[in-house]
């Protein structure tokens, strides 16, 4: 198994929300990934240390020779305020993958698909989402995404876009601290009877993913048990690979 | 390979536990195979899961994955200047996929 260090060249950084970017990170060798896999990205000071960081890959793998990250700053962390202040295109980043094989979701494993995301965990998610848009995929899927307030929406355009192509894929949002005026989503934490309303369409042979902070996944694993989900067709992923 | 490499989550926004997915990296490092999809049984309450599914722990000088059952440790991994040191006593056993 290839599981090497390669040098990825960064061909584009694109601001998401005023704390979020996302990164292109070219990679000619790259032997492809899954959606939901992520990539381990190294920095080495010129003293030789060096810090590890894993990074849920954003974009789809139909796209081939690149991978994207998305990255929140966390102030005061050791390697996010280092991506948002200091690489450019053209920069080298060491970076290891894919990695992964749980949290994982491609269109051939079928539906009806459930995503539901707090915060940066929504980017493994969105290579789902990407994946099952580009392979043209009409397995019915929707996606439950909770963000503090307009601004810090991951995404939005696209998810716009993506929820208007008319093919099966659904976009809920909920806004748990502030939200604009004439705001027609939720407006609060996802709780149990707001995972109900969205899974109804779907039914209980449902596939569901949810990443984000560890409370909010636990909440939504805990709830889709009670409303009647099997357990072995719901994947967590606790923040880990995302937003650090 | 300075000391103070080793699996460094210490942004503090980072939750104090990650899933085992999180330190697929490492694990396919040390075993030389991707490992998270793959079933390990605690050797305390005898629970088989899913590594990606054991809760991972990140933030100190190595790695600790526990039983997400049982909360036992199953395996250590600590990576130091002179190798990788690997405590899989908590394990009945671990596989490994060359699939």
């Amino acid at each position: 198994m290839a599981i090497d260090w390669q040098l990825a060249t960064v061909t584009a950084v694109r601001d998401e929300t005023p704390t979020v970017r996302s990164f292109t990170l070219g990679l000619p060798g790259w032997s492809g990934h899954r959606p939901g896999q992520h990539v381990d990205l190294r920095l080495t000071a010129e003293d030789g240390y060096s810090v590890e960081r894993s990074y849920s890959i954003a974009s789809e793998p139909e796209r081939a020779g690149e991978v994207h990250i998305t990255v929140e700053r966390i102030p005061g962390g050791e390697v996010s305020p280092f991506l948002h202040e200091v690489v450019v295109p053209g920069d080298r980043l060491e970076v290891r993958g894919p990695i992964g094989g749980y949290f994982v979701w491609e269109a051939s494993l079928g539906g009806p698909l459930l995503l539901i995301a707090g915060g940066s965990g929504v980017v493994p998610l969105m290579a789902m989402a990407r994946h099952r848009a580009r392979a043209g995929s009409r397995i019915p899927a929707r996606m439950l995404f909770s963000s503090r307030g307009p601004d810090e929406i991951i995404y939005r355009a696209e998810l716009d876009r993506l929820a208007a192509a008319g093919d099966g894929f659904v976009v809920a949002h909920t806004l748990t601290r502030q939200q604009p005026p004439g705001w027609t989503g939720y407006a609060r934490r996802i709780d149990e009877g707001m995972l109900a309303e969205v899974i109804e369409p779907l039914g209980a042979a449902t596939r569901a993913y949810a990443c984000g902070p560890t409370a909010l996944v636990e909440t939504v694993a805990n709830g889709l048990v009670r409303l009647g989900l099997p357990p072995d067709r719901i994947r967590t992923e606790r923040f880990g690979p995302t937003g650090t | 390979m300075d000391e103070r490499i080793a699996m460094m989550h210490d942004d503090p926004a980072v939750d104090l536990t990650v899933d085992g997915s999180a330190v697929g990296g490492l694990l396919a490092a040390v075993f030389g195979a991707e490992m998270t999809a793959t079933p390990g049984q605690c050797a305390s309450c005898r629970t088989v899961s899913v590594v990606g599914t054991m809760r991972a722990y990140v933030r100190g000088p190595g790695v600790i994955l526990r039983c997400p059952a049982c909360a036992e440790v199953v395996l250590r991994i600590v990576q130091t200047p002179r190798g990788t040191m690997v405590d899989a006593r908590g394990a009945a056993y671990l596989v490994v996929d060359r699939g």
